[in-house]
């Protein structure tokens, strides 16, 4: 953590989006986590994300449960929406507000404990329910505010910083919520903002459940030898599938690409995912194929990274529950008691 | 780019602008911090040492530290309302001397046992001051020679008391005499051979720039009792030999003498005072506060205007016609005034005063004393050593390049004094001494430094003046009342202690962003390697400044590179206290000019 705030004074050049804020505009208050934290560098690909989309902060709303990471929506967007939910409940706690207002765009913050563990049920639900948000899992496989020990996303086998060795077997976020419903799933990594940002912007802009699986190594208690979510260990070990760019539905589209090293997906607000593909052929809207590719990397000790599910037609709780257009807590009295002669009607209907 | 070398002591000292723009790199933003603390005579002693006279130069200094000053790069005009300004270090220098000790004078050196040897300076100005300050304690035997029957030459002569009080300078010449072993003689040197002949080991040369340019347009001779050359003048007003003026003044030129001359004028009875000059108002040599406050005293600054001929009836002057110009460049940008068609343009006036530049004079040179002199009449010298074509006879301020300023004319009185030194012990003068540096971590606790690391945004403070009504009342009133120690305080936090650098160590980089992510000016990136121009244009925030360095630091696990864009730095340390594993470390850059005092040392 830091004692003094971050400096008012920014760089000459500091540009205005479309929103016309500046990208420090979407900071938050200084960040009180450890030096060196890779959730404090997810905050910044999540500011950088969301200037780049011109988003309005007053529009976000932004929630977490427990833990590390469910602090982290403080040092973001200060100017938006925020809850702090009891321990692994933010999921329904979010299911909650979209419902009630599903104008707003939601943005859930949580850790591998809070979402693996405790809230392991929470996070299922929202996930088959296809709630319209961004789900981001600051992942570090460890319990950092009570001093490291395993969480349910470490790997077997690692070894922890006592030097205990992990016996259990690790709960993979990925293959949950591809398994679960989730219509826009990736993995990245803190200390690879390139890859991370536009992977935030698209989930930002999916309709539907988008879940990011982000490792971010605990300095503290989870970056030594023989961490499977280390600094080294990530960068050695991180085979990114695809590099996305996400251009949005306005932008005209400027970069040529060499027939058959690109793959194009178009979102249903017109945006478009163009995946550039890195080695090996990978098609992110086969849903089998990425769950067998998915697992592949688990067992050859993988970070498999990238957009690796997405689903083009993805329909939200709205969709499914045929809700009005209408956020439901703008409805008034008279849109919700319609009078007697609407419930003799309805009520003939059902005789 | 190749990995940044920080060993060099030019590196670091090239981030500290004022202190690399100082002519005598005066060490700023550490006595800015005594002043911030209320150690006013420790700021003192560090400006005595490195430019010998902090409370006239902290009135009078040409301030090149200010325009370098990086505050004025990364100031924001909507947080600080109104425009990017620097730090006011020339101001905040007074201070350290108005509220010095009173029993500063103790800690001021003593002259040692005589070595034998003697030194001669010709002219009592702050060049020739500054070597006898050097030498004196060193235990050489100093001998000053000067027309004007006291110390300070132009100091004392040409800038107006309502700038300087004499107290002022009465004080730091005595803190010089007072060492001991210096004598000064009242008398016009007229020999440099009569001068060698006195058995001298070196000889000095701090005559300045004496003599003034003269105005060649018809009507000048005849109207001469009312024209009167600026340098001159004002001398004459200092001494008390001239206590009036016409109602109605023109002063000719538009440098810092021509502000003195018109601002002197309204103290003698002045009403009607202008300033007429050839060049754009903009291109005028006087520095932009000193204009301001001419033009405070109500004082108009006509431009494109090229004296043609003084108007008088019989002797008696009635006015100046002038020649309207405009100004035209060049494909190479040159400029050249070239007349503008329209009528000329007449101006009535009891008195003129010319201050259109200053010249060298070396008339008691004689031909065949052995200094060669260029086709400007300047020496012949060794810019670095300031040795002329006679090895033992040395030049500096004025005299040495023409008309600068007093901080040049300290920087060369250090510089004269080191090749003195060297000379007369026997060494090659062309070695200089190398600077005196000391890094140290200022790292206090996890999140503690040794200095207030947070920038403030308040704009510069403006030091008060004393009411326009009385300041023109009187001449020996000093129009500018200095900052207070609460102002002081204010402005001292301005300062953005460029001089504690940020130190990295690629070999405990992890590479996890944080201090890219948490610094305000986006001055940090990890990156491939690239040449400079490169990676100017593809760092986190564009580095479009080409006299900044970057600083590029190997020794990374990715085999990239951290590069920083040192122009924008607000060294506020957040990068090393972000830093999980120490890589980055704010260490305090201390920088000292070695003067004559330790340039024999050997080590």
């Amino acid at each position: 953590m830091t004692f003094i705030a971050k400096p008012k004074l920014h760089h000459p050049s500091l540009v205005k989006n479309k929103a016309g804020f500046t990208r420090r505009d979407y900071e938050g208050a200084v960040s009180t986590l450890c030096a060196g934290c890779g959730h404090d560098s997810i905050s910044a690909a999540i500011i950088q994300a969301c200037f780049e989309l011109d988003i309005l902060p007053h529009q976000v709303a932004k929630l977490s449960g427990i833990g590390c990471s469910s602090k982290a929506p403080t040092y973001f967007i200060g100017a938006s929406h925020g809850f702090n939910t009891v321990h692994g409940r933010m999921p329904s706690v979010m299911t909650g507000a979209n419902l009630a207002n599903r104008d707003l765009i939601y943005l859930g913050v949580s850790g591998d404990g809070d979402s693996a563990s405790i809230g392991l049920g929470q996070f299922a639900h929202i996930m088959r329910r296809g709630v319209n948000m961004t789900y981001i899992v600051m992942n570090n496989g460890v319990y950092g505010l009570t001093k490291g020990q395993f969480s349910a996303t470490a790997d077997k086998g690692s070894i922890s910083k006592k030097g205990v060795s992990n016996p259990d077997s690790s709960i993979d976020m990925v293959s949950m919520a591809i398994l679960m419903g989730a219509t826009f799933v990736g993995r990245s990594f803190s200390g690879d903002k390139h890859q991370l940002v536009p992977l935030i912007k698209a989930a930002l802009s999916h309709k539907g459940a988008a879940f990011l699986d982000v490792i971010s190594p605990c300095v503290a208690f989870n970056n030594h030898a023989g961490s499977t979510k280390s600094y080294e260990y990530v960068r050695e070990h991180n085979e990114a599938l695809n590099r996305l760019d996400f251009i949005e539905g306005r932008d005209e589209i400027t970069t040529e690409y060499e027939p058959g090293t690109a793959t194009t997906v178009e979102q249903h607000d017109g945006s478009i995912l163009r995946l550039r593909k890195l080695g090996e052929d990978y098609d992110p809207s086969d849903k089998i194929a990425a769950m067998k590719r998915v697992q592949e990397g688990l067992a050859a000790g993988e970070v498999v990274t990238g957009l690796l599910y997405v689903d083009p037609s993805s329909r939200d709780l709205h969709a499914n529950l045929n809700t009005v257009e209408a956020p439901l807590n703008s409805l008034q009295t008279a849109d919700l008691c319609p009078g007697t002669a609407a419930l003799e009607r309805i009520n003939a209907s059902l005789r | 780019m190749k990995p940044t070398d920080i060993s060099n002591p030019d590196y670091f000292h090239k981030v500290v602008d004022c202190q690399w723009a100082c002519p005598a790199h005066t060490p700023v933003p550490e006595y800015i911090r005594l002043i911030a603390h209320g150690r006013y005579s420790d700021a003192y002693m560090i400006n005595w040492k490195s430019n010998v006279f902090p409370g006239i130069l902290g009135r009078t200094c040409d301030r090149p530290c200010e325009p370098a000053c990086r505050r004025s790069r990364v100031e924001d005009e909507t947080l600080v309302k109104g425009k990017k300004e620097p730090v006011a270090i020339c101001r905040l220098k007074r201070v350290a001397a108005d509220y010095k000790d009173d029993d500063i004078g103790t800690r001021m050196p003593k002259a040692p046992a005589k070595n034998g040897k003697r030194v001669a300076c010709v002219g009592g100005g702050p060049s020739s001051l500054t070597v006898a300050r050097d030498l004196a304690v060193l235990g050489y035997e100093i001998v000053i020679y000067d027309q004007d029957p006291k110390l300070g030459g132009f100091i004392r002569t040409q800038i107006p008391h309502f700038r300087l009080p004499e107290s002022v300078i009465d004080q730091e010449v005595g803190f010089i005499t007072g060492i001991g072993n210096i004598e000064f003689r009242h008398q016009r040197v007229d020999s440099l051979k009569k001068l060698t002949a006195e058995g001298y080991d070196a000889v000095f040369v701090g005559c300045g720039a004496p003599r003034g340019r003269e105005l060649d347009v018809p009507g000048r001779k005849e109207a001469a009792a009312n024209i009167h050359i600026g340098i001159d003048w004002l001398s004459s007003v200092s001494f008390g030999h001239t206590t009036k003026v016409g109602k109605r003044v023109i002063v000719l030129g538009g440098g810092n003498t021509a502000m003195d001359c018109c601002r002197t004028a309204r103290r003698l009875g002045g009403e009607d005072v202008k300033v007429i000059v050839r060049s754009g108002f903009e291109e005028m040599k006087a520095s932009p506060w000193e204009k301001e406050d001419a033009m405070g005293e109500d004082i108009p600054i006509l431009n494109f205007l090229v004296p043609k001929e003084v108007k008088h009836d019989n002797g008696k002057i009635k006015g100046v016609l002038f020649e309207k110009v405009k100004a035209e460049y060049d494909a190479k940008g040159r400029r050249s005034l070239v007349p503008s068609g329209e009528p000329d343009e007449f101006h009535e006036c009891d008195d003129v005063l010319v201050a259109i530049g200053q010249e060298n004079a070396f008339p008691w040179i004689e031909k065949d004393a052995g200094i060669e002199f260029d086709r400007w009449g300047l020496p012949q010298l060794d810019e670095k050593t300031l040795q002329s074509t006679v090895k033992n006879v040395f030049f500096g301020g004025d005299a040495a390049f023409g008309p600068k300023n007093i901080i040049w004319a300290a920087a060369h009185g250090h510089e004269a004094a080191t090749s003195i030194h060297k000379l007369l012990s026997g060494e090659n003068v062309e070695e200089r001494p190398a600077p005196g540096v000391n890094i140290v971590s200022q790292k206090m606790g996890i999140h503690e430094w040794s200095y207030d690391n947070a920038p403030t945004v308040d704009h510069r403070f403006k030091v008060p003046h004393r009411p326009k009504l009385d300041a023109l009342k009187d001449i020996m009133a000093e129009v500018e009342l200095g900052f207070d120690p609460e102002l002081a305080f204010k402005e001292a936090q301005r300062c953005l202690n460029c001089d504690v650098q940020t130190v990295f160590t690629g070999k405990l980089c992890i590479e996890c962003d944080a201090c890219v992510d948490i610094c305000p000016m986006d001055c940090i990136t990890f990156t491939e390697n690239g040449d400079e121009k490169d990676l100017r244009g593809r760092l986190n925030a564009p580095a479009p400044n080409p006299t900044q360095d970057l600083y590029v630091g190997d020794g990374l696990k990715t085999g990239r590179v951290m590069v920083k864009d040192e122009d924008v730095c607000l060294h506020c340390g957040l990068c090393a206290e972000r830093c999980p594993t120490g890589a980055w470390d704010m260490r305090k850059y201390y920088m000292e000019m070695t003067h004559a005092e330790h340039a024999c040392r050997k080590h």
